[in-house]
C-alpha cells in the first residue's frame, strides 16, 4: 500500500517538475532532443486517472528489458496514470491468465506486446468486450477486434534504410561484396527485415553475396560471424540484423583480425551508438527499432481512454495503427537517438 | 468467499504453533501430508486477501486461478503416475509443443472442418500417447535410462513441432472446437472441468484399480514385483502411455485457451509438473504417489504466481519463492521417509 502511495507521490513531483518546466518529459533533456515529441499541447494535463496494465514477454534480450523500463518510466511522468506491470514471461499459457487478471481488476486500458500475437488474441477480445482499450505493442493480433489501436516497428523498412546506407556508402565501387547476418530465419520480421534489405541493395544494382542466420544472442551472433568470416575472404560492407548479437559478431571479427570493411548494425544498442559516436569501431551506422514502443503504447491508451486526440494530427481520435520509422544513426545525428536507445 | 477464508485463518494458526512433535505425527499419515499442503495453501490465500482484498477473493479471480492451473494440472496429474512408478519424463512439455502443432496443421483442420471437430482432439490424443510408447519402450525394452531416454525425446519431439509448423503459430478456425472448450458448465469453465474429470479418475485409477497397485509396487521394487508375476516392462510402457495421453489432454486445452498451436507451447512444463508431483508428496524415487497432493500442489504454485500478479511483483522473485517452497517440501519428505523406514 505505502510503495503503491510512494509511487504515486514520485509521480505527481516528476509531472509537477515537468510542468513547471514547461518542455519534454524527459527529465534532462540532451542537447539536440528539444524538438522531440511536437505532439504536447493541452494533452499532458492530468486528466481523468486511469489504470493501465501492462505485459510483455521476458526480458531475455537488452531492446525487451527497455521495452518494460520505457513504459514504466512514462508512466511516472504521469499523475494521471497508474501503471500495473505484471513481470514478462515466455509461458502463453500465463501470460493470458494475467491479462485474465487485469480484465478481473477492470483496468481502463491493457497495454501488451504479447510472446505470440495469435495466442494472445482470445483474452484481448475479452478485453475488449469487456469495454478496456486494449493496445497492441510489436506483435500483431489475429484480430482487427483484439486492439484499439497498434504500434508496430517497420521491419521491412529497417531492411531498406540499411541497404539505402550501404549503396550511398558504397556508390562508384565495383563488384562491391556485401554480407547479411540475420536474426532467427523461421521468423517473420526477419524474413521482411532481408527482404527490405535485398531490394534496396537491387536498386543500386547491388545484391547480398553472403547471409547467414544466427538467433539473437550473442552467442550465436559470434558463432554465425566466424562461420560468414570463413566462407567470405572478402567483404566490403556487413549488415547485422540485431545489435544484441551485434556483439558477439564484434567478438568474431576482432578475433579474426580483419578491419577491410565497415558495419550496419540494427535495433539500435547505446553501446552500438557509442561505438559510432567514437568513431574507433567497425560500426558505421546502425538502424533502430525503437525500444520505446511500449511507452508509446502507454501514451495512446491514456489517450484513447481520457478521450483526447493525438496532438498536430487533425483527427478526433486516436489512429487505428502507427508504423514507427526505421531511421539510419551515422555520427551526424547519434546524439539525437542516444538517450532512447536500449542498453544491451 | 472472504468471510470463509477469514475464519480458516483465525484455525490456521494454532495448527502452525502446535508442538513440532505433533506436527511430524500429523505429517505421517497420508490424510496428514495433505493437511499440510491445506495449511499452506490457506496461507498463501491468507497472504493473497491480505495485500490484495477483494481483488483475489473475487470469483472471476479465482477462475483465472483455476484455469491457470487446469494445463499443467493435467500433466502433472500424469506425471504422478510414471514418479510413482519409479520413472521419470522430461520430455511433457515437447510432447505438449508437437501435440498442440500436429493437432492443428492446415491438413488436421481441413478434416475437422469436413467431419467433426473432434478429429483435434484424437490427433492430440494419438500424437501424446505415441510419444508416450516410443519413451516406455526406449525405457523398458531399450533399458535406457528414463531421465536420458526422455531428454532425447525432449529435443526431438520439439525439433519436430518446429518442422511441422515451421516455427510459425497455427491458429485455429474450426468454429466447434472454440465453442466447446469456451463454454462454461454451470459457471465453470470448461477446462477446469477436464481437470478435476482427469484429477478424479487419475485418484481412482490409482487407488482403487490393479493398475495403480501395480504402479505402486513397480515403483517401490521392480524386482519384487517382477517375481510376483507383474510384467513389469509391459507396465512401464503404460506409465509412459497414459502421461502421453494426459500431455495431448494439455495440448488440446492449451489450443483450446489460445486458438494456435505452436512450437513454443509448453516450455518448462517438465519442470512445473515435476515440482508439484514433488511438493505434493510423491515420492522422486517411487513406490510413493498422491494425486490430491499433486492437485494441491499445482493449486498452489498457480495460487503463488496469481498473488505475486496481484501484487505487481517480479516473476524472478516468485522464482525464489518457488524454490524455497520445493526445498522445503523435500526436506519434509526426507524426514518422513526416515521415520517410516525406521
Amino acid at each position: 500500500m505505502s510503495r503503491k502511495a510512494t509511487t504515486r507521490l514520485v509521480a505527481a513531483l516528476s509531472v509537477g517538475l515537468a510542468l513547471t518546466a514547461c518542455t519534454g518529459n524527459t527529465p534532462a533533456p540532451p542537447a539536440g532532443s528539444g524538438d522531440q515529441g511536437g505532439a504536447r499541447v493541452a494533452n499532458d494535463e492530468p486528466g481523468d486517472k486511469v489504470v493501465i496494465g501492462f505485459s510483455a514477454p521476458a526480458a531475455d534480450h537488452g531492446w525487451m528489458a527497455a521495452i518494460t523500463n520505457a513504459a514504466k518510466a512514462e508512466a511516472e511522468k504521469y499523475s494521471d496514470v497508474e501503471l500495473k506491470v505484471v513481470e514478462g514471461t515466455n509461458d502463453v499459457n500465463l501470460q493470458i491468465s494475467q491479462v485474465e487478471t487485469f480484465i478481473n481488476d477492470k483496468v481502463d486500458a491493457i497495454v501488451l506486446l504479447p510472446f505470440d500475437g495469435a495466442a494472445l488474441t482470445p483474452v484481448a477480445l475479452k478485453a475488449m468486450k469487456a469495454g478496456i482499450t486494449v493496445i497492441n505493442v510489436d506483435r500483431e493480433f489475429g484480430s482487427p477486434f483484439a486492439a484499439r489501436s497498434t504500434v508496430l516497428g517497420d521491419n521491412y523498412g529497417m531492411g531498406v534504410s540499411a541497404g539505402t546506407y550501404i549503396c550511398e556508402e558504397l556508390a562508384g565501387k565495383s563488384g562491391a561484396v556485401v554480407a547479411e547476418i540475420a536474426g532467427i530465419d523461421s521468423l517473420p520480421l526477419t524474413q521482411d527485415r532481408s527482404k527490405g534489405f535485398a531490394d534496396a541493395l537491387g536498386d543500386c544494382g547491388l545484391k547480398v553475396n553472403n547471409r547467414v542466420a544466427a538467433e539473437f544472442t550473442v552467442e550465436s551472433g559470434e558463432r554465425a560471424a566466424a562461420n560468414l568470416l570463413q566462407a567470405a575472404p572478402r567483404i566490403d560492407a556487413l549488415w547485422n540484423h540485431d545489435d544484441d548479437q551485434g556483439v558477439g559478431v564484434t567478438a568474431a571479427i576482432k578475433n579474426s583480425g580483419r578491419s577491410d570493411f565497415f558495419m550496419v548494425g540494427g535495433a539500435g544498442s547505446a553501446n552500438v551508438m557509442r561505438e559510432i559516436k567514437a568513431g574507433n569501431g567497425l560500426h558505421k551506422a546502425t538502424v533502430v527499432y525503437p525500444s520505446t514502443q511500449g511507452a508509446d503504447g502507454i501514451r495512446l491508451a491514456r489517450l484513447a481512454v481520457q478521450n483526447k486526440s493525438l496532438g498536430d494530427l487533425v483527427e478526433v481520435e486516436v489512429p487505428r495503427q502507427i508504423e514507427l520509422f526505421a531511421p539510419v544513426v551515422t555520427k551526424d545525428n547519434v546524439d539525437r537517438y542516444l538517450p532512447t536507445a536500449f542498453e544491451s | 468467499m472472504s468471510e470463509k477464508t477469514a475464519a480458516t485463518t483465525t484455525a490456521g494458526p494454532p495448527t502452525v504453533n502446535r508442538a513440532n512433535r505433533g506436527v511430524s505425527a500429523l505429517l505421517g499419515s497420508a490424510a496428514g501430508r495433505n493437511t499440510g499442503l491445506v495449511v499452506a495453501l490457506v496461507l498463501l490465500c491468507v497472504v493473497g486477501v491480505a495485500t490484495a482484498g477483494d481483488r483475489f477473493a473475487d470469483v472471476d479471480n479465482v477462475l483465472t486461478i483455476l484455469r491457470l492451473a487446469s494445463v499443467i494440472g493435467v500433466v502433472s496429474v500424469g506425471m504422478t503416475f510414471v514418479i510413482t512408478g519409479g520413472g521419470i519424463d522430461l520430455s511433457v512439455g515437447a510432447i505438449v509443443a508437437l501435440s498442440s502443432v500436429w493437432a492443428t496443421t492446415l491438413a488436421t483442420q481441413a478434416m475437422a472442418n469436413d467431419a467433426h471437430w473432434l478429429v483435434i482432439v484424437f490427433a492430440a490424443l494419438a500424437v501424446g500417447a505415441g510419444c508416450g510408447v516410443v519413451n516406455g519402450l526406449l525405457i523398458a525394452y531399450g533399458r535406457i535410462v528414463a531421465f536420458i531416454a526422455t531428454l532425447a525425446m525432449l529435443a526431438a519431439a520439439r525439433g519436430l513441432a518446429e518442422i511441422i509448423s515451421n516455427r510459425k503459430t497455427q491458429i485455429v478456425n474450426v468454429p466447434g472446437f472454440t465453442a466447446f472448450f469456451d463454454a462454461s458448465v454451470l459457471g465453470v469453465p470448461v477446462l477446469v472441468v477436464i481437470f478435476a474429470l482427469v484429477a478424479v479418475v487419475g485418484w481412482v485409477v490409482l487407488n482403487r484399480t490393479t493398475f495403480g497397485r501395480r504402479t505402486f509396487a513397480v515403483g517401490g521394487n521392480p524386482e519384487a514385483a517382477r517375481l510376483a508375476g507383474i510384467d513389469v516392462r509391459r507396465h512401464t510402457v503404460l506409465l509412459y502411455t497414459l502421461l502421453g495421453v494426459c500431455c495431448g489432454i494439455a495440448a488440446i486445452m492449451l489450443v483450446a485457451r489460445t486458438t494456435t498451436g505452436s512450437s513454443t507451447h509448453g516450455g518448462l512444463y517438465e519442470l512445473d509438473a515435476i515440482a508439484a508431483v514433488v511438493i505434493g508428496g510423491t515420492l522422486l524415487s517411487g513406490g510413493r504417489g498422491t494425486i490430491a497432493g499433486t492437485v494441491f500442489g499445482v493449486l498452489i504454485f498457480t495460487t503463488l504466481s496469481n498473488v505475486f500478479t496481484l501484487n505487481n511483483l517480479s516473476i524472478s522473485a516468485q522464482a525464489v519463492a518457488k524454490g524455497a517452497i520445493i526445498v522445503v517440501a523435500v526436506l519434509l519428505q526426507q524426514r518422513l521417509a526416515r521415520r517410516s523406514g525406521a
